[in-house]
């Protein structure tokens, strides 16, 4: 097992993980639902944490920053779900709705 | 080092921290108005003992938490900036929160939170600590926005906050581990030295590197491109809000921008100098052009708001054009305390003519003056400072930041020009608003618009330090140098 992940060369993690993060930012700039826009910020910070794990294996496994980035990372963006979930629900109940297209009281 | 001298030098935050939870508590088990307004009397205590406590720890500069946090003396000075910002929006957010919100002890917890995390932030030195206290910052942030849960506006604003948000930070957080796979660190000294070790392979990195970073940085000082947020989150969120992103948040983001552009990537000077001026240039010319048109006031804050970010921008650009002998990085400091006193203050007496008449659209300040001359003279001389006319804070930060700019070469003089032309462009709109106070005659039997006491005493303060900062500079001047030094860059 551990030949087998050491025999994937650090290139194909970053393809991987630029790809995530050029899906996740399509999906964020066209998507019109808040919850589609926040599964597309999930997928950016997939792609970091891919990032994180693949770099630190490739620069440096004896030194731990990289991994408890990527256990920071994933604690963040549960908070960051919670409070946006949150947020989500409070236009739902003020609007009906949770497409941006219909949240335009503020405009100018 | 031992345990002791930490928790000393992070004796600011801990008593923040404490303060914080006991307003939670303390809300939790007080009932009745009686007793519950004593909370942002308490909340204020708590601010102000953090500002003596940052104080007396003031010129010990000293990297803390294996290299995590620097509590040096540039991390020291923003605390202060985000501290006084705190203690001036809380006195005005008391009576403004409490008619308007169910429960308002949770109004000061998320504020005390918001400032806990603009203090760890202005002092993290590495990208782990950096990333998790601008997270906590802004999700302290979206909350407060949204605060006033039955009122449409704010929700809006506090969804269009995040969703904005929540983007800038995964983009910011993608060039952060670009950055570490490159240099194999997450210190921000490492960082500079793996970057200079492989200048040359990674010199083209260096531009996609920084736009992902500023992406974060820059929508935390909204300034443009990255502003879109702004316009509607300020006017939707509670008005003592507004004043606290528009400040605290604003400043926390120049703090951190600095210090990792700066110390992280100051070899890439001349690369992200230009892509900072260009964003100064919009925002200047965007800012002050859009703020013309806007008939609401705290929606025409908001773009001049983002335009003195602009200008504050000038600054720090000026200063990576022109290393040597050049003090427009001190002026960076200076505007943002000057700002902090001048644009809160300006809030506090737009809150207290919201609290009386529910409106904040210029137009409705018809009359102010006739009808509360104190008022309408203090918000007059806030105006004043923002436009930079002399005896107020606003004039000398002006000049500390587009003096410099002036003597930068060819990009700076542009740079200055750009200001010192769209700053008159910004007169016009605040004299306009001084305009209708003064000389719009207004509904003629309209009552006095009464002050509380805390906003009066806000006022008061605000109204002291930007006169004082007006007339003597010179403390505020040393104080800003002092700490510029931190960073390495003056001579």
């Amino acid at each position: 097992m551990e030949d087998v992940v050491g025999s994937v060369p650090l290139t194909w993690y970053l393809v991987v993980a630029a790809a995530l993060f050029c899906i996740g930012l399509y999906g964020v700039l066209t998507r019109r639902n808040a919850v589609s826009i926040l599964m597309g910020v999930e997928l950016i910070l997939n792609a970091a944490n891919i990032n994180l794990v693949a770099f630190w294996r490739h620069v440096g496994p004896e030194q731990l920053d990289g991994v408890v980035f990527a256990l920071i990372v994933i604690t963040v963006a549960a908070c960051e779900a919670a409070v946006g979930l949150a947020l989500i629900i409070g236009v739902f109940r003020s609007r009906r709705s949770v497409d941006l297209s219909d949240i335009d009281l503020l405009q100018g | 080092m031992n345990a002791l001298t930490t928790l000393g030098l992070l004796s600011p935050e801990i008593l923040l921290l404490i303060t914080a939870l006991a307003v939670l508590t303390l809300d939790l088990i007080w009932h009745g108005e009686r007793r519950t307004g004593w909370l942002p009397y308490l909340a204020v205590a708590g601010t102000l003992a953090a500002i003596v406590a940052t104080l007396a720890i003031y010129g010990r500069g000293e990297s803390i938490l294996g290299e995590m946090m620097a509590a040096d003396d540039f991390a020291l000075f923003f605390k202060l900036v985000a501290l006084s910002a705190t203690a001036l929006v809380i006195l005005g957010a008391r009576q403004h929160i409490a008619a308007r919100a169910r429960r308002e002890g949770e109004f000061y917890f998320l504020l005390l939170s918001a400032t806990l995390a603009s203090m760890l932030a202005t002092a993290a030195t590495d990208l782990i600590s950096l990333y998790l206290a601008f997270e906590f910052l802004s999700l302290a942030s979206y909350v407060l926005v949204s605060y006033l849960r039955g009122d449409d506006f704010s929700v809006e604003g506090g969804i269009k906050y995040f969703l904005y948000g929540a983007v800038a930070s995964a983009i910011m957080l993608y060039g952060m581990t670009l950055l570490y796979g490159a240099t194999g660190t997450t210190t921000l000294r490492g960082i500079a030295e793996g970057l200079n070790r492989s200048a040359g392979p990674l010199a083209s990195l260096a531009i996609p590197i920084s736009i992902m970073l500023l992406a974060g940085f820059a929508f935390k000082i909204a300034i443009a491109p990255f502003h879109q947020w702004a316009p509607d989150a300020y006017e939707g969120a509670p008005t003592p809000v507004t004043a606290y992103l528009s400040v605290a948040s604003k400043m926390t983001g120049f703090a951190v921008l600095l210090r990792v552009m700066v110390v992280g990537m100051g070899d890439f000077q001349p690369t992200w100098a230009r892509v900072l001026g260009a964003f100064a240039i919009v925002s200047m010319v965007l800012g002050n052009l859009v703020a013309l048109q806007q008939p609401n006031i705290k929606r025409m804050l908001a773009y001049s708001s983002i335009a003195h970010a602009g200008y504050i921008m000038v600054g720090f650009v000026t200063h990576g054009l022109d290393p040597v002998g050049f003090t427009g990085l001190n002026g960076v400091l200076f505007y943002a305390m000057v700002y902090v006193f001048t644009n809160v203050g300006l809030f506090l007496g737009i809150i207290a003519f919201e609290n009386a008449t529910d409106s904040t659209k210029i137009a409705d300040f018809a009359g102010l003056f006739r009808r509360s001359p104190v008022l309408a003279i203090s918000m007059c001389y806030f105006l004043f400072s923002l436009t930079g006319i002399p005896f107020t804070g606003g004039m000398f930060a002006k000049i500390f930041v587009f003096g410099p700019a002036m003597q930068a070469g060819p990009f700076g003089l542009l740079l200055a020009g750009i200001g010192v032309v769209t700053s008159v462009v910004g007169a016009y709109y605040y004299l306009n608003v001084v305009r209708t106070m003064f000389f719009v005659a207004g509904d003629a039997s309209a009552p006095a618009v009464p002050v509380g006491r805390l906003v009066q005493i806000g006022l008061v303060a605000a109204a002291v330090v930007t006169l004082a900062i007006g007339v003597f500079p010179q403390p505020l001047v040393d104080l800003a140098s002092r700490s510029a030094v931190v960073l390495g860059m003056l001579p």
